[in-house]
């Protein structure tokens, strides 16, 4: 408990430096109110196609069955994975996002991306990890962001940042046409990405009414329109259908 | 200090501390009304008004006009991502895109009108009014390094196969048939061929050795070509590497671009000729270049030739005559392993014989060389696109499968008869390059159809070749002009000896005058 409070007066203190520092207000957010939900899946899952590793076999050695693409990841409770949801508007225009803390890590392994999606703040670095040692170049093709194409032909991390807010920039690979990752680039931190359970949670809302769009790569968006007032958590669930 | 001394000094540093680009790019871009009117005349055609790669001539071309609206550009001095300087842009505008249907605008446009369409050209992306951009050439090493000695062109091929792995998508010797290149495809989602590094004056940023680093260094945005300036930064390989990469890349083209000549010489040899096309005699026979062109004459046309032109060489003896062609092409048709690859190119390069995109089938690969069925006493020949039905032309032709050679005649793209005589053909397949040698006897029974190839005449030629799995058959293909075949007769030994005899004797009396002038000289001195 008293550690709690330290940990609590520390963070207090850094917050209020932080606020002088900047000449901010201090952000309402702290606390702040929560969007969680789940992302379901109905019909028919569509099978995945098989990625032939033949010519990379450090990859294949990694799997053990045939590894697939992973377009539709449909989890085995039912509801679909790699969902990104997030804010899409509604934030007081005073908003400004904290500084982004620590780097966002995208490694390439076993001649896929981990993660599949992922979200990143205006400015933060992302770290491109090649953890396979094998030829890879990383592209990133974003339309309102500068696009780059590098090429990692060993184990090594580079970095970039995106200047502009951008749901998506594709990210993907040449030598291996099969591999394909998404980044949200975003002004604000409310995102996330439904996992292996299918579930999602956006924290440290301002209170007020927000669009959440559900973003999917096979089958587009979805957007929901929520209130949160205080510290409460509201739910919103989306579902996408098959075809 | 004086007033003076102080200025010169601030002149000096000022000079001293001007980045290198200023010099480079004197222009400054400039109007843009004057730009949009040179760009609706002359521009638009390909780029679309709008600026977005898809003017009325786009559809049939590949790879596609640059779609300005992005501001990605392949060609820049900068770093990946980064937007092209101005002196970038211009050097685009004035000197063109090799291998592209892009051409130099430097002598059919001024000085004024090529900045003025430049600076339209900006208008079309926000990218370029954004003053947070940073644009800035990277800063190479004046002089090319790396070294052409072998061993660093060794080092080069170590760095090309083992190291970065150009070849998974340029092929292990460099003709753009690695195993990832028919997977690829540009930003749009164009197919894009890897380059064939056999060919650097059809390099879209030019063909030189610093040309080739700068690619290296900035990768060509828009396409799967990276950027390797991060390797360099986290001393994975080294600056001086890097340039034996590109002195390796360098290496495997000619040390000039291919002159194109009319006649190709064909030497009378000893013994026979070679059936073989990797028999040691061809080592010692020149080679020609002959570029090839779409077909775009007749339906169906073709504007996206894959296979850029042959190199011709040709023997003979005393019977025979040993023709020998190749060229580069990325697979051996068919290929499965290219079927989707042929399927993105009839999506993309439009047909207009038909509203729909074609099917990708496992078309053969297919050459064919042409000639007048006589030799034409003037200069008047056949029609050079397959003949007419009133004057046919006399062909070999050769496909990939099945594996076979015939001759016959063509009355048109459409109508080629077999003959029965015999033609010889045999082709081998290497790393993305295609040998064939046809051999043929120099006088054959049938007079009326078959040309007589006669030594010391000029004998009308012409190429068209096929590359299946570029979805190439029937009239998409890649053509050439007329050219003539000359069966050199060997000189006749009297040529050589006669201007050695003439010295000889030349030789002979001017020393007998020398001897005579001194004795002379010497009796008068005794005197």
């Amino acid at each position: 408990m008293r550690k709690l409070g330290a940990t609590a007066a520390t963070g207090t203190v850094l917050a209020l430096a932080l606020a002088a520092w900047t000449h901010q207000p201090p952000r309402p957010e702290q606390g702040g109110g929560t969007i969680s939900g789940k992302v379901k899946f109905a019909g028919t899952k569509p099978a995945m196609p098989k990625i032939d590793m033949t010519e990379e076999p450090k990859c294949k050695a990694k799997y053990q069955g045939v590894p697939t693409e992973e377009t539709v990841v449909v989890n085995p409770n039912g509801t679909l994975a790699n969902v990104f949801v997030y804010v899409k508007s509604g934030l007081p225009a005073s908003y400004t996002a904290p500084a982004p803390s620590g780097d966002v890590t995208l490694d390439q392994d076993g001649c896929r991306y981990h993660p599949h999606v992922l979200g990143i703040l205006v400015g933060q670095k992302l770290a491109i990890k090649n953890s396979d040692g094998i030829l890879h170049n990383i592209k990133a093709k974003g339309v309102k962001n500068r696009p780059f194409n590098i090429s990692q032909p060993t184990n090594m991390v580079s970095e970039r940042t995106f200047t502009a807010p951008e749901v998506m920039v594709p990210l993907e690979c040449n030598v291996h046409g099969w591999m394909h990752a998404w980044l949200a680039v975003l002004p604000h931190p409310f995102s996330g990405v439904s996992g292996a359970d299918g579930s999602f949670t956006l924290k440290g809302l301002p209170p007020g009414t927000y669009t959440i769009e559900a973003w999917h790569e096979k089958y587009g968006t979805q957007t929901a329109s929520v209130t949160v007032a205080g510290s409460e958590t509201k739910t919103a669930d989306f579902s996408f259908a098959g075809k | 200090m004086t007033k003076r001394a102080f200025a010169c000094v601030v002149v000096l540093i000022t000079a001293a501390s001007t980045p290198l680009t200023a010099h480079l790019s004197p222009l400054t871009l400039q109007d843009t009304t004057r730009g949009k009117a040179v760009y609706v005349k002359w521009c638009a055609g390909c780029h679309g008004d709008g600026g977005a790669g898809d003017g009325p001539s786009a559809a049939h071309m590949l790879p596609r006009p640059r779609n300005f609206t992005g501001a990605i550009y392949k060609i820049r001095s900068t770093a990946s991502g980064q937007l092209p300087t101005d002196a970038d842009l211009m050097r685009a505008i004035d000197e063109g895109l090799p291998g592209s249907a892009m051409p130099a605008w430097k002598g059919r446009l001024s000085d004024g009108e090529r900045r003025d369409v430049a600076a339209y050209i900006k208008t079309f992306s926000s990218f370029f009014a954004d003053t947070s951009q940073h644009v800035a050439a990277l800063k190479f090493s004046s002089a090319p390094g790396g070294g052409t000695d072998p061993s660093a062109l060794k080092e080069g091929r170590r760095f090309y196969e083992d190291s970065i792995h150009c070849n998974k998508c340029h092929g292990d010797e460099g003709r753009g048939d690695g195993p990832s290149a028919p997977t690829l495809k540009d930003d749009a989602g164009f197919p894009i061929y890897a380059a064939d590094l056999h060919q650097n004056w059809r390099f879209r940023g030019g063909g030189t050795v610093e040309d080739i680093y700068r690619r290296l260094r900035t990768g060509l945005d828009g396409t799967p070509m990276p950027s390797f300036s991060d390797l360099i930064e986290q001393k994975f390989l080294t600056d001086e590497q890097l340039w034996r990469l590109a002195q390796y890349v360098r290496s495997l083209s000619p040390p000039g671009a291919p002159e194109v000549r009319d006649v190709i010489h064909a030497p009378q040899i000893a013994g026979t000729v070679p059936v073989s096309p990797d028999d040691s005699v061809w080592a010692r026979v020149s080679r020609y270049w002959f570029p090839l062109v779409g077909q775009v004459i007749r339906k169906a046309r073709w504007f996206a030739p894959a296979v850029s032109g042959v190199w011709v060489q040709a023997v003979y003896d005393s019977k025979t005559v040993a023709l020998r062609v190749s060229w580069d092409d990325r697979t051996q048709s068919p290929d499965t392993a290219w079927l989707k690859f042929e399927q993105r190119i009839l999506e993309t390069v439009a047909a207009d014989d038909s509203a729909p995109p074609l099917q990708a089938e496992p078309w053969p690969d297919q050459l064919a060389v042409q000639f007048p069925r006589h030799i034409p006493d003037g200069m008047e020949r056949p029609y050079f696109l397959m003949g007419s039905e009133t004057d046919p032309v006399y062909q070999w032709r050769w496909t990939s499968r099945p594996r076979k050679s015939v001759a016959g005649l063509a009355r048109s793209i459409e109508r080629f008869d077999t003959l029965p005589g015999a033609l010889a053909g045999e082709a081998s397949f290497d790393h993305g390059e295609w040998r064939l040698v046809f051999t043929r006897a120099l006088a054959t029974p049938d007079t009326a159809n078959e040309v007589q190839l006669e030594p010391g005449r000029a004998i009308p030629m012409a190429f068209f070749a096929w590359d299946g799995s570029s979805g190439e058959h029937g009239s998409r293909m890649a053509v050439s002009t007329w050219y003539f075949l000359a069966l050199d007769r060997p000189t006749p030994p009297g040529v050589f000896i006669s201007p050695v005899l003439a010295m000889v004797v030349t030789l002979g009396l001017g020393l007998v005058v020398v001897r005579r002038a001194q004795r002379r000289g010497a009796a008068r001195a005794g005197v």
